[in-house]
Order: structure tokens, then C-alpha cells, then sequence
């Protein structure tokens, strides 16, 4: 690099304004233009996701075959799962983690920005050719997200789509956490150790260590069923000597760490929260921190709880029996800091802490029902039923998509330099509270009464609750436009916000001008 | 459908009320209502013990769920600033981290005591008197009694199959038991110790009575093994739970528990019926209920010669059962499953290859192997059905005979 380059560089005088155009996002390596890119995008896909469960609730508004062919019901229910993990909730973590890592630890910008663009860009491309198999011969993968054979080998000339979707997927989870690991590990402003960084980064650096680990898990569970549809081998064909149980065993290493990706960032951002609003530092940090690091260590070795009905040896359930309900104990810390948290605080309801409180609770209601499904015994009757159905969105969308609310409602008058409509927003708020819970709760009760999950048809007998939920469900559907509206008029104008945007606020982020400049701390920032 | 709704929770009441009447007469078992909301207490010892469990977690769960609500909700409520609270600053104790960490244990080794017991005693399948074997297929089930030697699959019976179709000819909600009945139950004795052999012959499915206590996945190629001591005569119903496929919502299991006298009749009714059954072959094809090895039945006597109308007949009604659900009844097909009508292969001039296809499936795929499935009339029927329905006329028919010489 030579001065003059630098010099001239200079002179043009455009260090500081993004360059205009579609060419803006599409080459553009700046952290700030990737995590809204990011981030819309998991909007985008949370609706497409969102329209396929629309789907589903609206064909199990009553029995009988209503609106769709079973046979489509069941991609229906793959594809929602694939779209909602892939495309919603990990591109929306990844996206926020762009943002704000950055910000939060005091560097200019991210350690690896092309790998940022590149990263990113990989997801269109993977979303279009895993949407486009719901046009092609066969229809789109109908066995279900978890792809096990030999159900997913009857998959028609989709099938190597899937496969290849998956494996661009993993590209770009892999590349973005190699690029966040790297950030938070080289680039925190002077002064900022570990152990000073914000939950949110701290449980980033977990969440990327995670993903490192287990994607290429994914990728290689997937390219052996390719090669067993294609080139002959038998790594899950009985016939050929392989055993399609081996296939559950790879998937869930890789997919139960999966599920706590799909968490850990959440606790960051809750972490951040509660103390904002409750005016008051959060309670026990460093046991926080140790908490995030022992779900992480644990979640890999709890795999096999979600197959505890394949017929494994007894010693082998009682494992890993033992080591699930073993998470219920770092788990059950976090809970308790956030309550010491919020006690003798001074607390104000904004939008975020209202998702925030909101996600305490709910959360710990799938917590909860995850500790009942983790004694093997009765997870025999529980098992791939609606319980189990109740359970995980529990988990994840009154877990992991509050989170994400919270988040962009807290962040975005730093983002935009507007505040959002918070009257608005407090009815987007108890609209979908309310209507996830009449969607969710219910159907614990489905599946106690005996209702298998992924089923298009059911027993008369399940009627009543199954109208319920899809009720809640159309409400909950319906009420996340009204998110999107409440973003786009942010973005668009508003009550100018102030540097500080939260009185309770701290950290690095909040000294930055709102909204934040193009480039930020390219002097490292001085932490004490 | 409010209003139906309302009579149906006022049933649900009044059958509660009467639970001990209704298990009187044709012994179905009182806990399947509409807005049932908790797992059955079972008619086995597992199925109680893991109801108990289920119930102890249950209450374990909910004192912590009040603690911690309890807990969020006074704080946001006392600590208001509304109400003037102003904040504390303190941020750490480690007496209290302590205490969270090890009494949330303690509570946990109290639970695994008791599911550790239960799980040794749900694997123990030693000192068994009978063994069933059960075989998951697409979209169907098959019993073995391993020493009684009878064996039949056991399908959706035949009202919900007409109810579940789109603009149907009976509502879901006439049918009785609508997607939990099946043509042949498995039938077996109470206070036996009865062991499970699971396997299946195509893809995953999982065997499930929530009323005797588990759930078993089937895995192609493997034999898992579980085992029931049911204590009380009735009907008890479930459904496949592991995803299977297009039907996998349309499998259904029934296990109807005798006294021992009923059931050991209705072994001798099996055993005696097969022979019945072949002398009397011919009239009465497709009910092959504890017909034995159906594919070998007709495998006895020479093979008889149909007119077209009697296999189109045959034809038509095993396609139904069999084949609609995925090639369509009009001959469709839909998506994955390719259209039978105007195919090359079904109307080809030499109907061998579609008859392979039909008696050994293809592999790869979710076409079945029907041979072992129907017999030679059946098969015969529905081949000569697929090659003359819709605008298929190849105008020939295929006789049972060529069927057998097929095998």
C-alpha cells in the first residue's frame, strides 16, 4: 500500500458518507450496511416462514383435509422449520452481532469485512435454491427438518437442492462466526478484557465457538446422505450395513448445540436490558458469563435426548437423562440474576423491557417443560407430540424472536436516530404476547391428550384446542406486521433521538452520536 | 361451531362423571375426550408409573414456575419507578449464587432417583409370555403373534379413509373414532406379560398407545424391544408418532385387551378361520382379517380364472385401500408419486414390469412391495384395474394365475 494511494484516498474527501446505490450493499464491507443487511433479511424470512405456519394452522383449524394435501402439509412444516432456523433467527442474531459487536467492544469495524460481505451474500442464494424445490418436480423436502432417511431418500428431484442449500447455509454461519470469534478476540478497544465485555458480546464469542464446531457436522451428515441417494455407499442404508439411527446421532451433535446457538445471544441481549430499565448493574456477571460457557460445554453432550424412543442401550439413556437435566442448573442461574437483577431497581416499561420481562417468563415456561421432557422415562409418552411442539416455540419464538424484538427495539433509535412509536409499539408488544400465548400454550395440552406432531389430520377429540391455537396463531401471524410498520416509520423519521437514547444505558455504544456514524471509534476508544 | 363446541365440553363433563359406566360396554376407555388435557393414567404399570412421574415433575415444575413469577412480578410491581423506587448498586453475592446453584441440584437428584428406577423397569423385558412383533409400512401396520402364528396388517378403516378425503361424503365428525380405528385391531390378553418386537420395512415410524405407558420407534433393520402387562380389558387407541410420510397422520394403532377365555376364542377363531377362509376363497377377498400370510393363501389351490368385470371389481377396491392415497383416484398422481394414467410403464403391452413394480416396489423410493401384502387376486385385480381405468384401455386383463407364476 503505497502513501500516495492513502493520500488520494484522502483528497476525494468520501472516507465518512457510504457510497450511494445497489452497489452500496452489494459490495459494501462496512459492519453497520451488513447488519442491516442481515437483519432484513431475517425479517424477510420470518414472514415467508411465517406464512408457511399460517399454512399449517389454517389446515388444522378443524379436522378433515381443509386447505392443503397432506403431502404438502408436510413440506409445509419442513420448510418452516428450515426457514425460520436458517433464514430468521440465526441471520437475525448474525445481523445484530455485526451491529454491535463492533460498537460494543470499541473497534472500528469488523476483523474480516470482505469475509462479512461474502458471508452474507451467500445467504440469498442459499434461500433461493432451497425455495426453489417447493416448484420443482416432488415438490420441496417433506420429511422434516431433522432430514432423517431413509424418509428424506424419498424425496423427489429437489432432493441434492436441499443438500446444496444446507451446505451454502453452513458456509455462511461458519464464515460469519469465524469473523465474530475473530473480532471479539483481536479488536476490543484498550482496557476491554474479557471479563469486562458486554453479555452480549460474551455470549457471542460462545455462540460463535458453537457454530464453528457443529456446521460442519450438519455438512457432513447431509453429504452422506448424497452420497448414499447417489453414489452408492450405505452409511444409513441397513441393507448396505449402515444404520439409519447413525444419522440421528450426527444430526442432533450437531443440532442440540444448534438450539442453544439459537438461545445464547438471546441472554446477551437480555442481560443488556434488564439492567437498563431496572437502573441498577446486572447481578452476578461473571456467574452469567460461567452459566452461557457450562450450556455451551453441556450441549454437547446431551445429544441422544432427542432420540430417546430409537432403541438405545439403557446406559445410554440414562447418560444422557442425567446430563440434560444437569443444564437445568446453569439455566436456573441465569433466571435468578435476572430476578436479583430487577430487585431494589427503579424499573420503567419501555417496549424493550417489556419483551425482555417477557421473555424471562416465557422462556422459562419451554425451561421448564424441557426439564420434564429430559426424564427419559416419561419422554417416552411425550416424545414427537405436541408437548413437544408447545415446548421448543416456547423456547424459540417467545424466547429466541422476543429477544430479537427487544433487541431491535432497544437499538434501533441507534441505529436510525429516531425513536420508534412507542404506543405503537407497546400494542405490538400485548398483541403478541397475548396471541403466542393462546397459540403455544394449548398445545401442551394437545399433547398430553395424545396428538402426534407433524400430522395435516387429527382425532375429532382435539378440535376445541387445535381451534384455539390456530386462532392465537392467525393474531400472533397478523400482529407482526404491525413490526414492520413500527421499523419502516423509524427508519423513516421520528422524535430525534439522544446519544444516551436510555437513561439507565451503558456501554461503549451509547457514547456514539445517534444515529450512529458510517465509521465509528477508528481511535480506540479508552476503557477503564 | 361454538355451540358444538359447548355440547361437547357439557359431554366431556358428563362422561367424566360417568367414566366408570362408560368402560362397561363396548370397553373403550374413558380418557380419550375432547379437551382431554393430561396424559392417561394407562391400564399398565409402566403407563402408571409414568404418570406419576409425569405428575410429580408436573408439580415440581409449577412451584418453581410461582416462585419465579411470584418473584418477577413483585419486583416489577414493588420496584417501580412510578412508584418512586430508586435504584440499589449492588451487583454480586456469592453466598446467594451458591445457594442457586446447589438446591436447584438438590431438587434435580430427587427427580432422577425415581426416573432412573423407571427407566430399568420399562427395559426389562424378561420373563415375557407372549411376543408380538409389529412391522411399520407405509402407511399401515403388521402384527406377528410369534407362538400363535397368526399375523394381518392392520390399516385405517374404511369411514375415516372416505372422511378425510377433500369434500367428503361423511364429515370427520360423524365418524366414530374418526382417524383411530383400524380394520383389524391387535388383540390381546390382559395380565400377560406381552414383549414388542418393533421393526419395520421401510421407514421410521414409532409405535404409540399413550395408555401402555410408551412410545417405540420401528427402524428398518433393527429390532427394538418393549414390553405391557395391560390390567384391564378395552379398546385402547394410538398413532404412529415418528413422520413417515405423506400418511404418516393416517396409521393408526388399536389394541383391544381381553380376558384371557375371549382372547384365547379369539385365537382359535384366527387359527380355525384360516382354513375357513381358504375353502370359502374367492367369495370374499380383501377381508383378510387374521387371515394369515395373505400373500400365501391363494398359494394352496389352483388359481382361479376372473372375468374383466370381476377384477376391475377387485381392481377398484384394493386401489382404494391401497394405491389413492398417493397416485390419486383419478390416476393423477400428485407431486413426488408419478400419474398411473396415460404411463408407459402401466400400459405397456407386456404387463410384467408394471406387475414387478406393484409385487416388489422400487427401491429408492416410496413405492411399496405389495407382494407380500395382497394376494394373487388382489394383485391380479389391481394391476388389470390400472391398465383399463381412466383413459387406460390396454383392454387385456391380468389373471391370478400370472400373478402366481410372478412370485
Amino acid at each position: 500500500m503505497s502513501s500516495t494511494t492513502h493520500d488520494t484516498h484522502h483528497e476525494h474527501g468520501d472516507h465518512h458518507a457510504p457510497p450511494y446505490g445497489i452497489t452500496r450493499w452489494l459490495f459494501t464491507t462496512n459492519h453497520k450496511d451488513l447488519g442491516v443487511l442481515y437483519m432484513s433479511f431475517a425479517l424477510l424470512m420470518f414472514f415467508v416462514g411465517g406464512a408457511m405456519a399460517m399454512v399449517i394452522r389454517a389446515e388444522l383449524f378443524q379436522p378433515g383435509l381443509n386447505v392443503v394435501d397432506p403431502y404438502f402439509f408436510n413440506q409445509m412444516t419442513t420448510m418452516h422449520a428450515l426457514v425460520m432456523i436458517f433464514g430468521a433467527v440465526m441471520p437475525g442474531f448474525t445481523g445484530l452481532a455485526n451491529w454491535l459487536v463492533p460498537v460494543q467492544i470499541g473497534a472500528p469495524d469488523m476483523a474480516l469485512p470482505r469475509v462479512n460481505n461474502w458471508a452474507f451474500w451467500l445467504l440469498p442464494a442459499g434461500f433461493v435454491l432451497l425455495l426453489a424445490t417447493l416448484f420443482m418436480p416432488g415438490g420441496g423436502p417433506a420429511g422434516g427438518w431433522t432430514m432423517y432417511p431413509p424418509l428424506v431418500l424419498q424425496m423427489g428431484d429437489a432432493f441434492p437442492f436441499l443438500i446444496f442449500a444446507v451446505h451454502i447455509l453452513g458456509i455462511s454461519s461458519i464464515m460469519g462466526s469465524i469473523n465474530i470469534v475473530a473480532t471479539i478476540l483481536n479488536m476490543r478497544a484498550p482496557g476491554m478484557t474479557l471479563m469486562k465485555m458486554p453479555m452480549f458480546v460474551w455470549t457471542w464469542l460462545i455462540t460463535g465457538f458453537l457454530i464453528i464446531a457443529v456446521m460442519p457436522v450438519l455438512a457432513g451428515a447431509v453429504t452422506m446422505l448424497l452420497t448414499d441417494q447417489y453414489f452408492g455407499t450405505s452409511f444409513f442404508n441397513t441393507a448396505g450395513g449402515g444404520d439409519p439411527v447413525m444419522f440421528q446421532h450426527v444430526f442432533w451433535f450437531f443440532g442440540h448445540p444448534e438450539v442453544y446457538i439459537l438461545i445464547l445471544p438471546a441472554f446477551g441481549i437480555v442481560s443488556a436490558i434488564i439492567p437498563t430499565f431496572a437502573r441498577k448493574p446486572l447481578f452476578g456477571y461473571s456467574s452469567m458469563v460461567y452459566a452461557v460457557a457450562a450450556i455451551a460445554f453441556l450441549s454437547f453432550i446431551v445429544w441422544a435426548h432427542h432420540m430417546f424412543t430409537v432403541g438405545m442401550p439403557l446406559a445410554g439413556q440414562l447418560f444422557f437423562m442425567f446430563a440434560t437435566m444437569l443444564i437445568a442448573v446453569p439455566t436456573g442461574v441465569k433466571i435468578f440474576n435476572w430476578m436479583a437483577t430487577l430487585w431494589r431497581g427503579s424499573i420503567t416499561f419501555e417496549t424493550p423491557m417489556l419483551f425482555a420481562l417477557a421473555f424471562v417468563i416465557l422462556f422459562t415456561i419451554g425451561g421448564l417443560s424441557g426439564l420434564m421432557l429430559a426424564l427419559a422415562p416419561v419422554d417416552l409418552q411425550y416424545h414427537d407430540t405436541y408437548f413437544v411442539v408447545a415446548h421448543f416455540h416456547y423456547v424459540l419464538v417467545t424466547g429466541a424472536v422476543f429477544a430479537i424484538m427487544a433487541a431491535v427495539y432497544y437499538w434501533l433509535p441507534k441505529w436510525t436516530g429516531h425513536m420508534y412509536d412507542e404506543k405503537l409499539a407497546q400494542w405490538h408488544f400485548w398483541l403478541s404476547v397475548i396471541s403466542v400465548n393462546v397459540l403455544f400454550f394449548p398445545q401442551h395440552f394437545l399433547g398430553l391428550a395424545g396428538m402426534p406432531r407433524r400430522i395435516p389430520d387429527y382425532a375429532v377429540q382435539f378440535t376445541e384446542f387445535n381451534m384455539i391455537s390456530s386462532i392465537g396463531g392467525f393474531v400472533f401471524g397478523f400482529s407482526q406486521l404491525l413490526f414492520l410498520w413500527l421499523v419502516i416509520k423509524c427508519v423513516r423519521g421520528g422524535e430525534k433521538a439522544s446519544d444516551q437514547v436510555w437513561e439507565g444505558a451503558q456501554g461503549l455504544e451509547w457514547t456514539l452520536p445517534s444515529p450512529a456514524p458510517y465509521h465509528s471509534f477508528e481511535t480506540p476508544p479508552v476503557v477503564k | 361451531m361454538i355451540s358444538k363446541m359447548l355440547v361437547r365440553a357439557l359431554a366431556a363433563i358428563g362422561l367424566l362423571a360417568s367414566a366408570a359406566h362408560a368402560a362397561a360396554e363396548p370397553g373403550e376407555s374413558g380418557w380419550r375426550q375432547p379437551w382431554g388435557m393430561n396424559l392417561p393414567e394407562g391400564v399398565t404399570s409402566l403407563s402408571q408409573e409414568t404418570y406419576d412421574l409425569h405428575m410429580l415433575v408436573f408439580y415440581i415444575v409449577c412451584a418453581i414456575g410461582a416462585f419465579v413469577f411470584i418473584g418477577i412480578f413483585y419486583s416489577v410491581w414493588r420496584f417501580r419507578r412510578s412508584a418512586g423506587a430508586r435504584p440499589a448498586q449492588f451487583h454480586h453475592n456469592t453466598m446467594v449464587e451458591i445457594i442457586w446453584t446447589v438446591i436447584p441440584f438438590l431438587i434435580l437428584l430427587g427427580i432422577a432417583i425415581p426416573a432412573t428406577q423407571s427407566m430399568i423397569t420399562m427395559r426389562d423385558t424378561t420373563d415375557h409370555e407372549m411376543t408380538v412383533k409389529v412391522t411399520g409400512y407405509q402407511w399401515l401396520w403388521e402384527y406377528e403373534y410369534m407362538d400363535e402364528g397368526i399375523s394381518f396388517f392392520s390399516r385405517l378403516d374404511e369411514d375415516s379413509q372416505r372422511a378425510r378425503q377433500r369434500n367428503p361424503e361423511v364429515a370427520p365428525e360423524e365418524v366414530d373414532h374418526y382417524l383411530l380405528d383400524v380394520d383389524n385391531p391387535l388383540v390381546v390378553p390382559v395380565d400377560t406379560k406381552i414383549r414388542f418386537l418393533l421393526t419395520s420395512n421401510d421407514v421410521i415410524h414409532s409405535w404409540w398407545v399413550p395408555e401402555l405407558g410408551w412410545k417405540q420407534d420401528t427402524v428398518p433393520g433393527f429390532v427394538n424391544e418393549a414390553w405391557a402387562t395391560i390390567e384391564e380389558p378395552g379398546v385402547y387407541r394410538g398413532q404412529c408418532a415418528e413422520l413417515c410420510g405423506r400418511d404418516h397422520g393416517f396409521m393408526p394403532v388399536v389394541v383391544v385387551a381381553m380376558e384371557q377365555d375371549d382372547y384365547e376364542a379369539w385365537v382359535d377363531e384366527q387359527t380355525g378361520g384360516e382354513e375357513s377362509a381358504q375353502a370359502a376363497s374367492g367369495d370374499e377377498s380383501g377381508s383378510e382379517s387374521g387371515g394369515g400370510e395373505s400373500g400365501e393363501q391363494a398359494g394352496g389351490g389352483e388359481p382361479e380364472e376372473l372375468s374383466q368385470d370381476q377384477l376391475m371389481a377387485q381392481g377398484e377396491e384394493v386401489f382404494g385401500n391401497q394405491c389413492a392415497a398417493c397416485h390419486q383416484a383419478d390416476g393423477q398422481g400428485m407431486g413426488n408419486f408419478p400419474a398411473l394414467a396415460g404411463s408407459s410403464v402401466v400400459t405397456a403391452e407386456d404387463p410384467q414390469e408394471v406387475l414387478d413394480v406393484v409385487m416388489n416396489g422400487v427401491s429408492g423410493t416410496a413405492m411399496q412391495a405389495f407382494g407380500d401384502r395382497l394376494d394373487d387376486r388382489e394383485i391380479a385385480g389391481v394391476v388389470t384395474y390400472i391398465r383399463n381405468a381412466w383413459d387406460n384401455d390396454t383392454g387385456d386383463v391380468v389373471q391370478p394365475a400370472a400373478v402366481q407364476a410372478a412370485r
